[in-house]
């Protein structure tokens, strides 16, 4: 997939994002808005998991432990043909499989979470298990900024370095908003780089939302043999719709139709603009 | 406990002992068994297993919840993982995990809450598991089993290995005598086991109390001419609920006997069946005496375990005085 191809993905994963949080009149939009960049680059040039090798033992495994922002995973999810589109129609809907948060109910997705502080010690768990097993697949789990306070994380990260799980990737979705505010007035975690190496771990930073950027870092993983790798990847909560943008009203709001229409047409028009380039 | 139930239970091992045997035995066939600890293998008894398969225990430290999420983790890619550690840090500091990344997520961790109950007797309150089953119950998808004795106990862990689902099992440290049920059928999960069969009285116990139960049930047959039924409720969940509709249809008095919180355990378990669930062929809800024995709605008095255990009337002179004192009342129609 060119560069091109791989933008134009973005603008449309957002695009069906608002789409089906607008039908479900439920949803994490900021969020979901900030890591769908992130997770088109794992979906689509990273992980080794498609339809087909998902019930292998030797897949990648991508575990989201900020499982709130799952509108971006289902539509990535839904594009990799691991389910028809057409059922996140039902999103949040009575009876539907697709809750507002990852389940196992849907096909591709490897863990339920939602809870937060969850994700990093399954994933340290599954990384020690291809490491007993002499297997090559790499486990990534997703963490929201807002959850690093969460102490399980940081048992998680010692238990990563301690036994060398250079086959593990964490990445931080730093869109420097939560519920209540900036993560630095909620609780301050900055600087995030130089805890987690002072815990062992090899650490990065990037651009969420330079497609190119995100596609080099993941090539040199692991970023140091021996450890743990952790990529804090720098977004925009509510990234491509501009009255979003680093508003925190949007953590979890709805947008109303005229709100709707107005997030597609800039959506359409940035296209446009892409495709003119 | 009383000295002489006392000195009998030094003829048995510690069911913990016996989990971490049998657990050697099998990880010597499968290497995917995993253990999985909190600083725990001296207590939980596995430093030879350490010793033995080192490729095969993976140190936490001291971080219960990261403990059940990395075994959730293990388990998901395949590994038996057995989580080990002290039942009332393993259930209440690490309960969103069991909830969560084992239950909910169906990954199929062994929990094995070791020296449950008040097993660590005058350590104190910080140290019991009397909300364990409780909190479990609440649970859904996870099996919740207290061994009574050595045979049950090796015959849970083989039985666990091979489930493939949630399990939660726990285990005391005190020896504990093998006990004979009146039945040869094989232990199997969510079938309570008979160890003495009685029409005047039933206790239905579970892990460390059934053996005192067992005595008294022998005292009041030689001092009171007083029969009663012994049942290992060793699953809590599922609960064995056709032994209970028998049991019930059988004895007009019915104890319940646990190492935990009177609220929430086993006998609030059983008590919910006899009055909603009791087959209406049998008569609907059931009629007779019921009366829980376990720990009381308090921290406990400071003691070792069987001071701790004859406070609360969990003993042989105990639970024969309970029965006698229930069954002179004024027995209702069944």
């Amino acid at each position: 997939m060119t560069a091109k191809e791989m933008a134009r993905k973005s603008i449309g994963y957002r695009k069906k994002i608002l789409t089906y949080i607008y039908g479900a009149k439920a949803g994490h939009t900021g969020g979901s808005l900030s890591c769908v960049d992130i997770l088109n680059v794992l979906y689509n040039r990273v992980l080794n998991v498609n339809p087909e090798n998902f019930s292998s033992p030797d897949r990648d495994r991508y575990i989201q432990s900020k499982g709130h922002t799952v509108e971006a995973l289902y539509v990535v999810l839904a594009d990799k043909g691991f389910f028809p589109e057409e059922d996140l129609k039902t999103l949040c809907k009575y009876k539907s499989d697709y809750i507002g948060h990852p389940t196992r109910k849907v096909n591709g997705i490897e863990q339920n979470t939602g809870a937060l502080g969850h994700g990093l010690p399954i994933a340290v768990g599954t990384a020690i298990a291809a490491k007993m097993d002499n297997k090559n697949y790499r486990v990534f789990s997703l963490l929201g900024d807002g959850e690093l306070p969460e102490g399980s994380n940081w048992e998680a990260a010692l238990t990563a370095a301690h036994y060398n799980l250079d086959n593990l990737c964490a990445i931080i979705d730093h869109n420097k908003l939560q519920i209540t505010g900036s993560t630095k007035d909620v609780c301050d975690t900055d600087p995030i780089d130089t805890k987690f190496e002072s815990f062992g771990w090899s650490v990065q930073h990037v651009d969420g939302h330079d497609l190119d950027a995100l596609i080099k870092i993941f090539d040199h993983l692991p970023f140091a043999n021996g450890k743990p790798s952790l990529i804090i990847a720098h977004t925009v909560k509510g990234k491509g719709v501009s009255y979003m943008e680093n508003q925190v009203k949007w953590h979890h709001g709805v947008p109303d139709e005229g709100q709707y229409e107005e997030a597609l047409t800039e959506l359409d028009n940035t296209l446009t603009t892409l495709n003119d380039e | 406990m009383d000295t002489a139930i006392e000195n009998k239970t030094k003829t048995g091992r510690a069911n913990l002992e016996v989990f971490s045997s049998t657990l050697q035995e099998l990880a010597a066939q499968d290497r995917n068994i995993v253990v999985v600890t909190s600083d725990s293998r001296g207590s939980g008894k596995l430093v030879p297993f350490g010793q033995k398969f080192p490729e095969q225990i993976v140190e936490i430290g001291i971080a219960e919840q990261n403990l059940v999420g990395v075994a959730a983790g293990l388990a998901s890619a395949g590994k038996k993982a057995f989580a080990v550690s002290p039942a009332c840090f393993l259930t209440a500091r690490a309960l969103e995990q069991i909830k969560n990344d084992v239950a909910y997520s169906d990954n199929p961790v062994r929990l094995i809450g070791i020296s449950a109950g008040v097993s660590y007797g005058a350590l104190g309150s910080t140290h019991h598991s009397l909300h364990d089953y409780a909190v479990l119950r609440a649970i859904n998808n996870i099996t919740i089993v207290a061994p009574a004795d050595n045979y049950e106990t090796t015959e849970a862990i083989k039985l666990a290995a091979v489930l493939n689902k949630p399990i939660y099992l726990r285990f005391g440290k005190k020896n504990m005598p093998d006990l004979d049920s009146t039945s040869q059928k094989a232990f199997q999960f969510g079938k309570g086991r008979i160890i003495r069969e009685g029409t005047d009285v039933a206790f239905i116990a579970t892990g460390e109390t059934v053996y005192p139960a067992f005595q008294a049930a022998k005292r009041l047959a030689e001092n009171y001419n007083i029969q009663a039924t012994v049942i290992s409720m060793h699953t809590i969940k599922p609960l064995d609920y056709e032994l209970l509709e028998s049991t019930a249809n059988t004895c007009n008095a019915i104890i319940t006997v646990e190492e935990h919180s009177v609220h929430g355990g086993l006998g609030e378990a059983c008590a919910s069946f006899l009055l909603q669930h009791r087959n209406s062929s049998s008569g609907g809800a059931w009629g007779g005496l019921f009366h829980i024995v376990g720990i009381p709605d308090e921290y406990t008095v400071t003691g070792s375990q069987n001071e701790i255990f004859n406070h609360y009337g969990i003993s042989e002179s105990g639970l024969a005085a309970t029965a006698v004192q229930m069954i002179n009342k004024k027995t209702p129609s069944k």
